[in-house]
């Protein structure tokens, strides 16, 4: 497998608090990646490095063969990198269908009939057609995150990084998110899934990674990442 | 196409209305409820559609304003071409500004340009050149159309506002409009979706500029009279916001009612009250608004709609 994401001892400071410490990592093509760690420990720090939302200090961030960590966001959009956010961050004065038609017009540079097509077609995918013309402020949470999720792909990504989509949702509506998470791999999407909901994770995820204090503590398939001794003292302490 | 028709209908209008044997003073009247039109179209392009809210639109007419003095009094420009370097000196401006300010979200965009205000009224305040502080009288040229300056003022006014309306109109339809939405709404989503932010808003912050600057232009030639005081004035800033967020700022057509709305209530109390009460109606009006309306006439109008139906 080809990597497609190649992160290199990147680096990251807020004032005297390390957020990132040197954290390398690399991300094949078509992966399902899951992103672990106790709060504080970097992850969102990490995503936000590689979407653009911060600049890393020091180290490289290789995608698809190109350094992008001196790119500003938007161009990194349009490469291939999209996210979604943790707290949703509709356009609420749009209807759902405009909110995808943001990064049609802006990433795949697609005709307003085209978009539109296009933007229907994701959110019957992700089960929000019959939402399009809601004004997005109108949503519930599931919906937001879904909504998150949908303007993501509207910019056709090559990788998408999924930032706690599933956090705060019921049993059933975290089994509905799996299922499009699925549902986007299959269709050659490589996914990064950072999560608080351990079945979750493990159950999406081929390869898990587990940061504590910005640094990388373990790595593994799901099963042996459970049983390491360092994750469980990151996550119950003692 | 129908656009344009009422465009052109417009312009006609216009021009008979200025040929017609109409009062004078109406047309002096006229000409100042136009420069807010363009004036409230100009701030709306970066104020309501971006969501940055400049405080300084009075800095950006003044400096229109003063280029075509300096124009005026240097080589005796004629208007057209006042007008087309006030606005090309106000796009600068405004470029110049938001490359220093617009990479900062929030509130310090609307501080930088209440600071621009002071130091370029300073500036001007000590500029012999345009008269300084006691300003500087000048003498209009003939005029062959229209038999009165007012009168010629008065329909280059409605070109320059049918023009700015145009430019509002298009930038809200285009791919760009969107994208000022959705900085608005988000300006971190807004990068994630692959739209460039910072140029979105300079090219906003330039072209709002730009027409400030077209509305500023021909003020010394109205007067016969150019001084800092009352070119900068506060009145400036202070309508260019009110009258957008009086009409809506969703779409064009709102900040164009608003300043025809607040404009002539201002001109009317002029005449029949005081000068000195403009300020207070704009003040009352925002503040009813604010509260009762916070999505302006247009938002009224649609809730009205919906009502209705």
């Amino acid at each position: 497998m080809a990597a497609l994401l190649q992160i290199s001892s990147v680096s990251k400071h807020f004032g005297g608090f390390t957020a990132l410490a040197e954290v390398s990592l690399a991300i094949g093509e078509g992966e399902r990646f899951g992103l672990i760690g106790p709060n504080g420990s970097g992850k969102t720090t990490l995503i936000n490095c590689v979407s653009g939302s911060l600049r890393n200090e020091s180290g490289s961030i290789v995608f698809n063969g190109e350094e992008v960590s001196r790119l500003p966001a938007y161009v990194r959009t349009r490469r291939g990198i999209a996210r979604s956010f943790q707290i949703p961050r509709p356009f609420r004065t749009m209807s759902v269908l405009e909110n995808l038609l943001v990064p049609s017009a802006y990433v795949a540079h697609l005709k307003d009939v085209d978009a539109e097509a296009q933007a229907r077609d994701i959110l019957r995918r992700i089960g929000l057609a019959d939402k399009a013309d809601t004004p997005s402020s109108a949503l519930s949470q599931v919906e937001l995150r879904k909504l998150e999720l949908a303007r993501a792909m509207a910019a056709r990504p090559k990788l998408l990084i999924s930032d706690e989509t599933m956090a705060g949702l019921s049993g059933a509506e975290v089994e509905e998110m799996l299922k499009i998470l699925f549902a986007l791999n299959e269709a050659g999407i490589t996914i990064i899934m950072i999560e608080h909901i351990m079945q979750a994770v493990m159950r999406f995820s081929q390869r898990v990674v587990c940061l504590d204090a910005g640094r990388i503590i373990c790595e593994g398939t799901p099963a042996s990442i459970v049983q390491n001794p360092d994750v469980q003292k990151a996550y119950l302490g003692a | 196409m129908k656009y344009w028709a009422s465009v052109a209908a417009l312009l006609v209008l216009a021009v008979v209305v200025a040929l017609a044997p109409t009062n004078d003073y109406f047309f002096y009247a006229a000409f100042v409820v136009l420069q807010f039109v363009v004036l409230a179209t100009a701030w709306n392009i970066l104020g309501g559609y971006a969501g940055y809210v400049n405080f300084g639109a009075g800095a950006f007419f003044a400096i229109g304003a003063y280029t075509a003095v300096v124009l005026f009094k240097s080589i005796g420009a004629p208007l057209a071409v006042q007008i087309v370097a006030g606005a090309a000196v106000s796009a600068l401006l405004g470029f110049g500004v938001g490359l220093l300010t617009l990479r900062l979200r929030g509130i310090f965009f609307a501080i930088a340009t209440v600071a621009v205000t002071f130091v370029l009224e300073t500036m001007m305040i000590n500029w012999r050149y345009v008269g300084g502080a006691t300003g500087l009288q000048l003498v209009r040229p003939p005029v062959e159309l229209f038999g009165t300056y007012t009168r010629m003022l008065f329909v280059v006014m409605a070109i320059v506002a049918l023009a700015a309306v145009s430019v509002a109109r298009y930038v809200q339809d285009s791919w760009i409009g969107r994208g000022l939405r959705a900085i608005r709404d988000s300006e971190e989503a807004a990068e994630c979706s692959g739209v460039p932010t910072l140029k979105l808003k300079l090219f906003a912050c330039t072209i709002s500029g730009a027409l400030m600057g077209a509305a500023g232009a021909p003020m010394p030639m109205y007067l016969a009279f150019i001084e800092p005081a009352s070119s900068f004035s506060l009145n400036y800033s202070v309508s260019a916001l009110a009258m957008p967020m009086i009409g809506g700022t969703a779409h064009w057509i709102g900040p164009v009612l608003g300043a025809l709305l607040l404009a002539t209530i201002q001109q009317v109390v002029t005449v029949t009250i005081s000068g000195e009460i403009n300020v207070l109606v704009i003040g009352v009006l925002l503040v009813v608004f604010v509260v009762a309306a916070p999505d302006g006439v247009l938002g009224l109008f649609k809730r009205w709609l919906r009502s209705s139906r």
